[in-house]
């Protein structure tokens, strides 16, 4: 960990350490704010601001806070930092707010921040905690464009409001699918880019639980 | 709308991680055993049925646009506190729940392990108190309302644990194996749960 240089710090969240595909962190918000990209990237926007302006004041005061109440001093900071976002976002970005209804104040249990401060900041100096923060708000809004795009380019034919691809119903030759849109395919998009991620990087492949009897067939 | 509707489209309609995708991070993260996915279904019960109500009234009493009328503020509007009045709900009655168990039930305690401390940051726990405000149910439908979100949360959890522990002995593609696989399941699983949407009438 020590010897981790800054610039290590800030990559490794992007596909190494990623924290939607490896760490398991801030999946709910991942999957339902991705129906279109311009909402993932609000989304995006906002988790990365609330993720590093709370890395920050926890670093600072991570020597004065008792182990005990932990817990709850750093979901208080976290959860001012959100109702600041959430009214920004009211006063000057209302229709995105709307379409992004709980999920903005949800940041506040989005495991991703908590995780975070409680496995980063905590440990760490100030900077260092908003590296940290800023290379995990950078992994997590990739996998949310990602999504973003690939399921509106899918279900809908457009990008960013712009027809890309020609529908049907306007003289074109594309069919929209319908499902992209839906709940299961967030899900298994979501489970073919983590495939993908490791069948690239094999080293993050789980070990098995339990070893069958012809094992050796198996470990190739 | 009568109670055993509200029961039922919480709990299946809206089911919480599959339709909704609310509580993801302990659904998909403690699923991997059957054992270990029912001891987080009776805890999610427990604490969404007891939080709900309790946030209701707190809300109503404290923060609601009006509450303050008697005191002399009736434009008083101070429900941008509801959030951190409501984590502090949640995680103070986790810690009581906690306690209570420790002392009068410690077989249970013990089964629970470290799921009940993790439940202060489940947001399908949150999700659920926020939905009360933004849909304006009354004391009792909000009580409904939050044991229905829970089961529908605990037979999700169960099934997709039951699942997984199957699985454990399939030969799966290496890069499917666990994290992938779950993933899969939920959609699957979500696809069916699908089915349930025309069963209440919104």
């Amino acid at each position: 960990m020590a010897t981790r240089t800054y610039l290590q710090t800030l990559t490794d969240p992007l596909i190494r350490q990623n924290p939607v595909t490896l760490q398991i962190l801030g999946l709910c918000s991942a999957l339902a704010v991705t129906t279109s990209l311009a909402v993932a990237l609000t989304m995006s926007a906002a988790l990365t601001a609330v993720l590093v302006l709370s890395a920050g004041p926890i670093s600072l005061i991570r020597r004065h806070i008792p182990d005990s109440i932990r817990l709850i001093v750093q979901i208080i900071i976290v959860a001012s930092m959100v109702i600041v976002i959430d009214q920004i976002l009211q006063a000057y970005f209302f229709e995105l707010s709307q379409s992004l209804s709980v999920f903005v104040s949800l940041i506040t249990t989005n495991c991703l921040v908590l995780g975070r401060t409680e496995g980063f900041a905590r440990h760490n100096p100030p900077f260092r905690a908003l590296v940290d923060a800023f290379g995990n708000g950078l992994g997590y809004s990739l996998i949310l464009i990602l999504m973003g795009s690939l399921r509106e380019v899918f279900g809908a034919g457009k990008l960013l409001g712009f027809q890309v691809l020609p529908t049907v119903d306007q003289g074109g030759w594309f069919t929209p699918l319908n499902l992209m849109l839906l709940a299961p395919a967030a899900f298994f998009m979501l489970g073919l880019i983590v495939w993908a991620i490791r069948s690239i990087l094999p080293e993050q492949v789980e070990p098995l639980d339990h070893a069958p009897p012809n094992a050796e067939r198996l470990v190739d | 709308m009568d109670l055993w509707t509200l029961f039922l489209r919480a709990a299946f309609v809206e089911n919480m991680p599959l339709t909704l995708f609310l509580g993801l991070c302990t659904f998909i993260a403690l699923s991997k055993r059957s054992s270990s996915a029912i001891g987080l279904g009776v805890a999610i019960i427990a604490v969404m049925s007891v939080t709900t109500p309790i946030n209701y009234l707190i809300y109503k009493a404290l923060l609601a646009p009006g509450a303050w009328e008697w005191l002399g503020m009736p434009d008083t509007d101070l429900g941008y506190l509801k959030l951190i009045a409501f984590i502090g709900v949640i995680a103070a009655s986790v810690q009581l729940l906690e306690i209570v168990l420790d002392r009068f039930f410690p077989a249970v305690y013990s089964a629970f392990g470290v799921f009940l401390p993790l439940l202060t940051v489940q947001c399908a726990i949150l999700a659920s108190s926020l939905f009360m405000v933004e849909r304006d149910y009354n004391l009792v439908e909000s009580a409904v309302f939050g044991f229905g979100a829970g089961t529908g949360f605990a037979v999700a959890v169960v099934m997709l644990g039951g699942i997984r522990g199957r699985l454990d002995y399939a030969d799966l593609p290496s890069g499917l194996r666990g994290l992938g696989m779950t993933f899969t399941l939920a959609g699957m699983m979500s696809l069916g749960f699908s089915a349930f949407g025309q069963m209440v009438a919104p």
